[in-house]
């Protein structure tokens, strides 16, 4: 065990450890999403009865968490470290507490506790129960165990862990301020710190988020994006250009990704009613049930006759 | 007779469902155990955040051997019955005896069971608890099909007496019984072999696991009070969160950390709420100042530091949450100096309801309701309205969107800010009360009036749209808003009529029904029975609640009385016989009485009686002085019983007759002046 001294130590070690325990690193999902849960490699694999194992950063946007770089602790944008186990390894615990001494947490001098915190993505019709994990009072990661996505039980059950990466190298590091973190060596020939890369990226999406987003663009977005979903899975299954049997569950599933996002800038711009958030949310998880209805009819999804890719 | 030790070890359970649990699994297993025919001497049951231990002392070897008889078909019967009898019963033909009985003689065979071990019927029992145990939520994990809390990974299931333990031989989806447990996660990893519950007991406290959760909770407690009194200070008592925090470790540290100086201006609450809801701390209290000063963190294990790097840790997180706290409370107090001009503005763009409109407009009925109800209770109807106009502002601070238990009471500190009168605030933070059954009811005049219209605008509201509760769908909590109406209309003994509040609607009647049956809920736990309240509605002015109740209150008393019981039957009597003389004559009977015709001297003390009590009911009554109405009345009671005894009413006199059902209906008529006590029932 390295004791890390920025914040891409943190990543780099995780990457590591769980390379080590057997994940595929993937890389992170090309689109905007909310949470590492949205990548496909999460949502969608949880699905039907083939095992999976992979492990991801995943770069994350909470509009309305945006504070314009000045927040110590809240960001639109931040990093998920995302793993997903299935099925849910027996020791999944006991692996887990073996990624916080690879990221230098030592587990004689630190509380390390699991405190309920059952899992429910109303959005993407799925539900999980777990902990959020404390670390001397802090939560350091979500551990969940997937029981439903998409309104379809999960059999098996997957294991997730999610870290806030942010938050979680901020303590092993010490730091105070998330723009103070070093992010790269502090001591290489050009150290860089949280705040020279994102600072302003901070401010500038802030003010996008909460004031210019263009929200009669955005509510065309949200429709356009919702009526493709719709019209992507109510294709044949049989594609007539090559004969061949192509659900088209991953390029349906990037649109009610979309739709989510959307959404969630929508909800930043103060533009949707409590009673319209409940509809808006209603249409994101319809269109999640249907993504993962179209996914179990894929060969990943454990379909039989699915052509191979 | 040996001892039974159970422990299912699993990965962490939620802190509010562990002592269920542990009565749950102490239930099913000695429910199961007497089922089966095996006795016990005692049985206790423990739980910690990841094992459900249950003990059971003097356990039988085994069950009694036990004989049934059952009886077969009659001795000639066809050869198929006897055979499918023999075939049910278990036994051989040789083996059944022939019973002579009146209608001839029949089969009847003996059934021996033999008593089954103690381990076998253990085994069944403990296996049928595991899968049907009724957690709140359960789960299922990796590939298997068991449902559990969280994932189970051991059961340690053995009888033990003087010669060693022995495992009960039993498997659960792969996980199989055996004697060993492991100890604290991270203080004493590893497996530990058990012989016994108190081998158990002793290898897990040497483990650092400490069994008992009362104990848990004690240790904490002690030593946090010793903590805080060390230092001059008090522990703010928090029992919920005490019981929670002996539910999330297994061996309790308490360190006692400090808040830094830049947050101890900010309000009590919000230091109180942020460090409970946050890091399940508790406050200590300076008893001097009544402010939050330090505070009080229980840590799951000892370390080498003796817990400074735990604490260190918990103060850093404690003060980035608190500089978010503090961020929201200036930005706030900025706001609410400024006039709080965005929250309103912003309460116009929150949806209240689609087709009751946005906050802001309701809140501006509710202000209009306040001022016209503020005379009624007593208050400044510009001071109601003021405070109505306030009351849901907070709603939109950036601290009671972050603590929406605050809500209300950081109103009241916004108020205050702001400068309005502690007339105002008070009842800016007191308008949601009473919220629970336990709640305090708001008694100063203006929190009383906004109070009120906040319930009466929301109940008026939906019951005008047609969004009525219906059987377990009350997604408005609507039922609540009417019985908090209810306890401010009778806490406060405030006269305002439901009619005169809701006006002349199609839904009017609908709504004082509703309120009528919340009523008869609320005093049926106070044990005034629903047909004494049945009785009183009827009456005139049913929708005045305060005088309602104070006539249900009295008229319960008095059926309860031997005076009461009495003149009710009397009563009874009086209107069954005047009924049916109705009904036969097809008149009514309801005045003319005279005393020139009575006949007897019973006749003419029960006229006495009632010109003498007659006035004095119904000067009573029309002082709503029930209590004293009801004992006047009472005093009619030996007359009307007497009359009854003697007289018959019935003569072949006409005059008489008439004579003295009119005399009935004055008795009849001065009753359901007090209450409709046709309605009494049994």
């Amino acid at each position: 065990m390295r004791q890390p001294t920025c914040f891409q130590d943190v990543i780099l070690a995780l990457q590591a450890y769980w390379a080590g325990a057997g994940c595929a690193v993937l890389q992170p999902y090309d689109m905007e999403v909310g949470a590492g849960t949205f990548h496909p490699a999460t949502t969608l694999r949880a699905l039907g009865p083939k095992g999976w194992a992979a492990a991801y950063v995943q770069p994350s946007r909470r509009p309305t968490d945006g504070r314009y770089g000045d927040s110590p602790n809240r960001l639109q944008h931040y990093y998920q470290y995302q793993v997903i186990l299935k099925p849910s390894p027996p020791d999944l615990q006991a692996l887990y507490l073996g990624s916080l001494k690879a990221i230098g947490i030592d587990m004689d001098l630190h509380d390390i506790r699991f405190v309920e915190d059952d899992w429910e993505s109303p959005t993407l019709g799925a539900w999980g129960l777990g902990w959020e994990v404390w670390c001397d009072g802090m939560e350091v990661s979500q551990f969940t165990y997937f029981q439903q996505v998409g309104g379809h039980d999960c059999a098996p059950v997957s294991g997730e862990l999610t870290y806030g990466l942010e938050r979680l190298a901020m303590y092993v590091l010490g730091i105070d301020h998330v723009m103070d973190m070093p992010f790269n060596a502090p001591d290489g020939p050009r150290p860089l710190s949280y705040g020279d890369v994102f600072r302003e990226a901070e401010a500038q999406y802030a003010r996008y988020n909460f004031d210019q987003a263009d929200t009669a663009v955005l509510l065309r977005h949200f429709e356009e994006a919702e009526a493709e979903c719709a019209a992507l899975l109510g294709q044949p299954e049989v594609d007539p250009k090559t004969g061949r049997r192509i659900v088209m569950a991953l390029p349906a599933y990037d649109q009610c990704i979309k739709a989510s996002h959307v959404f969630n800038l929508l909800d930043a711009r103060g533009v949707i009613s409590v009673t319209e958030r409940q509809a808006y949310i209603g249409r994101v998880r319809a269109l999640a049930k249907r993504c993962a209805d179209a996914f179990l009819l894929t060969e990943a999804g454990g379909h039989a006759d699915a052509a191979p890719a | 007779m040996p001892d039974l030790l159970i422990e299912l070890f699993s990965e962490e359970i939620p802190a509010r469902m562990q002592a269920r649990a542990a009565a749950d699994l102490k239930r099913l297993v000695t429910d199961g155990l007497v089922e089966a025919g095996l006795t016990y001497a005692h049985a206790g049951a423990l739980v910690t955040p990841r094992r459900l231990t249950l003990a059971l002392e003097g356990v039988a070897d085994r069950s009694p051997d036990t004989v049934e008889e059952r009886r077969g078909p009659k001795v000639g019967a066809p050869e198929k019955a006897v055979e499918g009898f023999l075939r049910g019963a278990g036994v051989a033909r040789a083996d059944l005896e022939v019973r002579a009985e009146k209608k001839g003689e029949v089969y009847v065979a003996r059934i021996h069971r033999a008593g089954r071990p103690a381990d076998e019927i253990v085994a069944g029992v403990l296996e049928g608890a595991i899968r049907d145990f009724p957690w709140p939520k359960s789960m299922r994990w990796g590939e298997g099909a068991l449902r559990w809390v969280r994932p189970l990974h051991r059961i340690l299931c053995i009888l033990s007496g003087p010669e060693g333990a022995e495992i009960v031989p039993l498997e659960v989806d792969g996980i199989r019984a055996g004697a060993t447990t492991e100890g604290h996660r991270f203080m004493a990893p590893g497996e530990i072999r058990v012989s016994s519950f108190e081998d158990y007991q002793a290898k897990l406290k040497r483990a650092h696991v400490m069994l008992d959760p009362e104990e848990r909770a004690g240790t904490i407690r002690a030593e946090a009070q010793n903590m805080a009194f060390s230092s001059g200070l008090e522990v703010v008592e928090d029992p919920a969160l005490l019981a929670e925090v002996a539910g999330l470790v297994e061996w309790p540290v308490v360190l006692m950390g400090e808040i830094d100086a830049r947050f101890l201006d900010l309000p009590a609450e919000v230091l109180q709420t942020s460090m409970r809801e946050h890091q399940k701390f508790f406050s200590l209290r300076d008893p001097g100042t009544g402010r939050i000063v330090r505070f009080v963190t229980v840590a799951n294990r000892e370390t080498a530091d003796d817990g400074a790097t735990i604490l260190a840790g918990n103060q850093r997180v404690l003060a980035a949450r608190l500089a978010d706290a503090a961020f929201f409370w200036e930005n706030d107090l900025a706001v609410a100096k400024a006039g709080m001009g965005p929250w309103q503005e912003a309460l116009a763009s929150v949806t209240f309801h689609a087709r009751l409109g946005s906050e802001a407009d309701r809140v501006a009925r509710i202000a209009a309701l306040a001022r016209e109800l503020a005379p009624a209770v007593g208050a400044d109807p510009d001071q109601a309205a003021q405070a109505a106009t306030l009351a849901k502002a907070d709603l939109v601070s950036e601290m009671v969107y972050e603590f929406p238990e605050l809500q209300g009471v950081m109103g009241r500190y916004y108020a205050r800010a702001a400068g309005y009168p502690d007339e105002v605030a008070t009842a800016v933070a007191e308008h949601y009360a009473p919220l629970g059954p336990s709640d305090a009811v708001p008694t100063a005049p203006v929190s009383v009036a906004v109070s009120l219209a906040e319930k009466i605008d929301k109940l008026t509201g939906f019951w005008a749209i047609g969004e009525t509760p219906t059987g377990s769908k009350d997604p408005y909590a609507l039922r609540r808003a009417a019985l908090g109406v209810i306890r401010v209309l009778l806490d406060n003994a405030l006269r305002l009529p439901l009619g005169r509040i809701f006006g002349e609607n199609s839904w009017s009647a609908d709504l004082t029904g509703f309120f009528h049956d919340r009523l008869k809920v609320h005093l049926r736990d106070e044990g005034v029975p629903h047909d004494v309240i049945d009785a009183c509605l009827a009456m005139e002015g049913a929708d005045d609640l305060t005088l309602l109740v104070h006539r249900a209150r009295a008229l319960a008393a008095f059926l309860k009385s031997d005076d009461g019981e009495n003149l009710l039957a009397g009563f009874r009597r009086a209107n069954n016989i005047l009924g049916q003389a109705e009904a036969a004559d097809g008149v009514e009977y309801s005045f003319g009485a005279d005393a020139k015709h009575a006949r007897t001297d019973e006749e003419r003390a029960l006229f006495a009686a009632l010109e003498a009590q007659g006035p004095a009911i119904e000067r009573a009554m029309a002082e709503e002085d029930f209590a004293t109405a009801m004992a006047t009345l009472a005093l009619l009671r030996t007359p009307i019983d007497a009359f009854f005894e003697a007289v018959q009413i019935n003569t072949d006199n006409q005059i008489v007759r008439r004579n003295r059902l009119n005399l009935l209906s004055r008795i009849r008529a001065l009753c359901l002046g007090v209450a409709d006590l046709t309605r009494i029932e049994g």
